[in-house]
């Protein structure tokens, strides 16, 4: 079983980790992503998430699908908020399943960094200021003033 | 028995001695048409092959793709199906002229969809005289017997032998799909009507995401448009809604999947592109 999936309503650990269980399984891994307080030296007061969902699902999919063939690992699973979240809100949860702990870090780690490279979802910081922004995308706009 | 697998071969040995020039590399719409039928039945094939004369062994229009050379003079197309059901004997044939301007990828796939790998090959019935088109049809690979038979005979004519053969017949779903173009006037015309719905059927879908849909004002639109890839769209964008983006930190999707920058655009495409990501 592999599946990622996108959720407008807050995350349950507890049912993900369940789904998960697999006789075969020794090891589960979790990663948990919660929004924080702070990026960059300034102070978010709460995120929002927006995604491309066809092809999120899609690409999401074909990471869980790379990390158990490079890895080795029985189970993968990935579930991502969207929608308005408040700091501490859990946003991103990714568990492994696998025979030994050694192949559930790595497939884990594997996972939520190919997930934030390459799955279309964006995130914008709303800060206490009153002021918001793309993370990742202002750069890119402010250096495009300079081409 | 599971059907054999497809190949595509391109008919363009022709002499046209009414065009008084290489049929292969006449344009439409800016692309030589033996790249146009190439381009057409590439995606609907296992592998795609030229027909050629031992005489157009060298000539480069045709030498860009996999060939199959035909093994006897004067059969005109016959030779090249001859040629190509010998060469790979457990394929299937599709068969096509390269100088077939209005043919679309709807009319290829119909043909592919109704194909009947029992009978001997798949054919459209010609709008004119309601006789089998033999260069736009499908050959089983059992149809080499009973063709190098008919050739034995010293028959040259494909469309005499679909017709008097166990052959299944279809109705075109675009009735000028294989109209073909024989002389200067008919290129002319044709040329003009091709690279005129090329050019203004274009409409393709845009949906915005994250700071471009804020920058575009709009979740999404449609929009008319000459541009033949997604770069030229985007451009084309980039002045009419202003987006800030430089391509650069982009990527593109095309129809759900991630795309390139420079693959054509089609009528009913649906594109997107993607500011830098932010999950996790």
């Amino acid at each position: 079983m592999n599946r990622f999936s996108l959720h407008e309503l807050a995350l349950e650990p507890q049912r993900l980790h369940e789904a998960l269980r697999h006789p075969a399984c020794g090891g589960y891994v979790a990663f948990e992503g919660a929004v924080r307080d702070h990026n960059e030296g300034r102070t978010v007061r709460r995120l929002e998430y927006e995604a491309f969902a066809r092809l999120a699902l899609r690409e999401g999919e074909r990471i869980l699908q790379e990390a158990c063939a490079r890895f080795g690992v029985e189970r993968a699973c990935c579930a991502h908020r969207i929608g308005t979240l408040q700091i501490g809100e859990l946003a991103v949860w990714v568990g492994v399943g696998a025979a030994h702990r050694g192949e559930a870090f790595d497939a884990c780690r594997y996972i939520i960094d190919h997930i934030k490279q390459r799955v279309p979802i964006w995130k914008k910081e709303y800060y206490e200021d009153g002021d918001s922004g793309w993370v990742n995308c202002e750069g890119c706009a402010a250096a495009h003033q300079h081409d | 028995m599971s059907a054999a697998e497809l190949y595509g071969l391109v008919l363009a040995g022709g002499r046209s001695t009414r065009m008084k020039r290489d049929k292969a590399s006449l344009e439409y719409a800016g692309k030589p048409q033996l790249a146009r039928a190439m381009a057409l039945i590439g995606p609907l094939v296992a592998r795609a092959f030229v027909s050629v004369r031992p005489d157009q062994l060298h000539d480069p229009y045709r030498t860009a793709y996999d060939t199959i050379t035909d093994l006897q003079p004067d059969l005109g197309p016959l030779a090249g199906i001859q040629a190509a059901l010998r060469a790979h004997p457990g394929q299937a044939w599709l068969v096509l002229a390269c100088d077939l301007p209005f043919l679309s990828p709807q009319t290829l796939q119909h043909l592919i969809a109704r194909r009947a790998t029992a009978r001997l090959a798949t054919a459209y019935r010609s709008q004119f005289d309601g006789l089998p088109e033999p260069l736009c049809a499908i050959y089983e690979p059992a149809s080499r017997g009973p063709l190098e038979a008919w050739i034995e005979q010293g028959q040259r004519c494909p469309r005499a032998w679909l017709s008097s053969s166990d052959v299944e017949l279809l109705d075109l779903p675009e009735p000028r799909a294989l109209d073909n173009v024989n002389t200067a006037e008919e290129y002319v015309a044709a040329n003009s009507a091709v690279s005129t719905a090329s050019v203004q059927r274009r409409r393709v879908n845009v949906r915005y995401f994250a700071l471009l849909r804020e920058q575009a004002g709009r979740g999404s639109e449609s929009v008319q448009t000459e541009a033949r890839t997604p770069q030229e769209l985007y451009q084309q964008l980039r002045r009419e809604r202003g987006l800030q983006l430089a391509p650069r930190f982009l990527r593109v999707a095309v129809n759900d999947e991630f795309g390139d920058w420079h693959q054509p655009l089609a009528d009913g495409d649906t594109v997107v592109f993607l500011p830098p990501v932010a999950g996790g």
